[in-house]
């Protein structure tokens, strides 16, 4: 079984729920990153989105879109994102999600990027610009190489598209609770419930929440509602801030 | 050549390999919401009607063919104008977002929003947006917020807001970012207007078409008043929505040479430009596949032109399309020829025109020779140049 699924799997004979953490790669550079990255797994995250920086982040909030721009600043390349993978790799177990923009993966090219990206020890690809209708050239070469392109639902999408969407899809699905960009907000969404039961209609992949999830309270609603949660921003912030441990331990304490 | 031009894009919104629709899944299901009230709009002869009396009655159109004869003894051929200038609100955006507020009221929406890079697209929508009652927001760059003032206070006078964009470069480039963001956001009742022949499907094919009335009337101008087609046909590309829009109705006619004319800043040897056809590799920005200006780690490089509606690192898909197949030749011109032929045609013809247009009619200087005093061309001059006296004066001044 993939680290992915036995991840879910564990947590869920367990009784608790997965705890999937963002961090952008290369942000303030490799070494510190590094060091977040082992930090939020030491703190109790579940599953690690490395954050592949792109110059024109337009999915994300100012928190995503400046840890890109400094990461980018430090000399970050995909290459160098897929080296920390690596290393990470040769004493983590934690499963290891690649979540980036569409353009540096086109320019590395979809084949080698999926080899190299499975070679060095990734699990899954999440990549935000490339909705289903786009994505079959790159489902096929993550196939080819093992690894889950995990697909995205949002709260605008209909239940007919969600289906098409789920029906070959592999991993977990990463539901946005928010319409807008990323980045903390102190509620969750009126309309994730009713969103996320429609999605179990369609779908036996367990789901992960996210977007805006900053704080305790907030992760244990999301909780309630999904197999998972998925924390970014507040992430980021809390490691330029030096509290990024102690955030991850209060998010995993309260899920 | 073989490759299909002329009925793209396919169902998907791709012009061949380019196009597309690379955006969040937020935003697919608004896209595919707006391309099924355009393909509802396409077979309702009441939209095109209004389109056409709005066009008529409230832009002014059908814009005139001018025979430039002075600028013509100068360059050296027969040069006629097609005056999108002396459109309502000053350029050739217009007739874009005129259909795309029709659309909008078809679907509802109560509230536009807009990139913009010189302002002529965020005045040519917030016109429109005062034209329907509509409120509207104006995603500009800082940068371009300076050297593009008057058109800020039009777009502030007519209605809108104008939302200062700080990130990035704070050009054209950002405020696309920053109005996708938006849009994410509010998608439920906000219209996104796009002002160019770039981003997601259906905004290149729909803003082709609401542009290729400037093409059709050129066309029948021309044959009327000229007995006969062009040689040539020239317009700027930055987006590529004039160029898209008069180059269309005359891509079956083999004779008539199409010229894409980019903006080559301080030229293609320096890393100051905004060439995305010849400088540029295929790549995924803002919604489509294209050719765009990018590192070789696929992170997006920063244009640059001293023309605000130029200063964009990528270019509509069919661009990109019509370049692979050689049916349109790109070529880029730099700042400085770009400002004497702007010179040239206020002197010779009392015309000032924008300084995106004026880089088409720097290239149709070069091209003139050849053609002689027998041939003849036409340049799309998208454009008046009012907004523009202060970027010519601090790049003259200096």
């Amino acid at each position: 079984m993939n680290r992915i699924d036995a991840c879910f799997q564990e947590r869920r004979a367990q009784g608790r729920k997965v705890l999937v953490g963002y961090l952008t790669a290369g942000d303030p550079d490799m070494t510190v990153s590094e060091a977040d990255m082992r930090a939020a797994v030491a703190g109790g995250v579940d599953i690690l989105e490395l954050g592949v920086p792109f110059s024109d982040p337009t999915a994300d909030g100012p928190v995503i879109q400046a840890a890109a721009f400094r990461s980018l600043q430090a000399g970050t390349t995909t290459t160098t994102v897929l080296e920390l993978v690596r290393r990470l790799r040769r004493d983590l177990a934690t499963p290891i999600v690649l979540f980036g923009y569409a353009n540096p993966v086109f320019a590395y090219g979809y084949e080698r990027f999926c080899r190299d990206a499975a070679a060095a020890g990734a699990d899954g690809l999440l990549i935000v610009d490339l909705p289903y209708e786009e994505a079959g050239e790159l489902r096929a070469a993550a196939a080819r190489h093992g690894l889950a392109l995990i697909p995205l639902i949002a709260p605008t999408t209909p239940k007919e598209r969600a289906s098409v969407i789920l029906a070959k899809a592999t991993g977990f699905v990463y539901y946005i609770l928010f319409r807008g960009v990323t980045g903390a907000r102190h509620a969750v969404a009126d309309d994730a419930a009713a969103q996320i039961q429609t999605l179990r209609e369609v779908t036996a992949l367990p789901i992960a929440a996210g977007f805006g999830v900053s704080e305790g309270t907030q992760a244990r609603a999301v909780a309630g509602l999904a197999d998972g949660v998925v924390v970014g921003s507040a992430f980021v912030k809390a490691a330029r801030e030096g509290r990024l441990s102690q955030l991850v331990r209060e998010l995993r304490a309260a899920i | 050549m073989g490759t299909e031009i002329v009925n793209v894009p396919d169902a998907g919104g791709h012009f061949g390999v380019y196009g597309g629709r690379y955006v969040a899944e937020t935003l697919m299901p608004a896209l595919l919401a707006v391309e099924a009230a355009y393909r509802e709009a396409q077979r309702d002869p009441s939209f095109q009607r209004d389109f056409d009396d709005l066009l008529e009655h409230y832009v002014g159109r059908p814009s005139p063919l001018y025979f430039a004869p002075r600028l013509s003894a100068v360059y050296g051929t027969r040069i006629y104008l097609k005056r999108e200038d002396l459109n309502h609100t000053g350029a050739h955006k217009i007739n874009n977002t005129v259909g795309q507020a029709l659309l909008a009221v078809r679907m509802g929406k109560k509230k536009l929003m807009a990139e913009t890079g010189a302002g002529q697209h965020g005045v040519a929508t917030a016109t429109v947006a005062a034209r329907f009652g509509m409120s509207c927001d104006v995603y500009m760059g800082v940068e371009d917020i300076r050297r593009q003032a008057p058109n800020v206070q039009r777009m502030r006078l007519l209605g809108a807001r104008v939302i200062p964009v700080t990130s990035g470069t704070q050009t054209l480039k950002d405020a696309m970012s920053e109005a996708l963001r938006s849009w994410v956001a509010e998608v439920d009742d906000t219209f996104y207007v796009i002002g160019t022949v770039a981003g997601p499907h259906p905004y290149p094919e729909m803003v082709r078409d609401f542009q290729s009335v400037i093409g059709v009337e050129t066309r029948a101008q021309i044959l009327t008043q000229a007995g006969r087609l062009p040689d040539m046909i020239l317009a700027c590309v930055g987006g590529g929505s004039n160029a898209a829009g008069i180059f269309r109705p005359f891509l079956d006619d083999a004779a008539v040479q199409l010229v894409g004319v980019e903006a080559g800043g301080d030229g293609l040897d320096t890393d100051r430009h905004a060439a995305s056809i010849e400088a540029g590799k295929v790549g995924i920005l803002h919604g489509s596949k294209s050719y765009v200006l990018q590192d070789p780690h696929g992170q997006i490089l920063n244009a640059y032109s001293i023309s605000a509606g130029l200063d964009y690192p990528g270019v509509g898909p069919e661009h990109a399309l019509w370049a692979d197949v050689r049916r349109v030749e790109y070529s880029a011109v730099t700042d400085r020829e770009a400002l004497t032929a702007f010179h040239e045609l206020a002197h010779l013809e009392g015309i000032l025109p924008a300084l995106e247009s004026s880089h088409a009619l720097a290239e149709s200087k070069k091209r003139a020779p050849k053609l002689g005093h027998s041939g003849m061309l036409v340049v799309c001059l998208s454009g008046r140049g009012d907004k523009d006296l202060s970027s010519v004066e601090e790049a003259e001044g200096l």
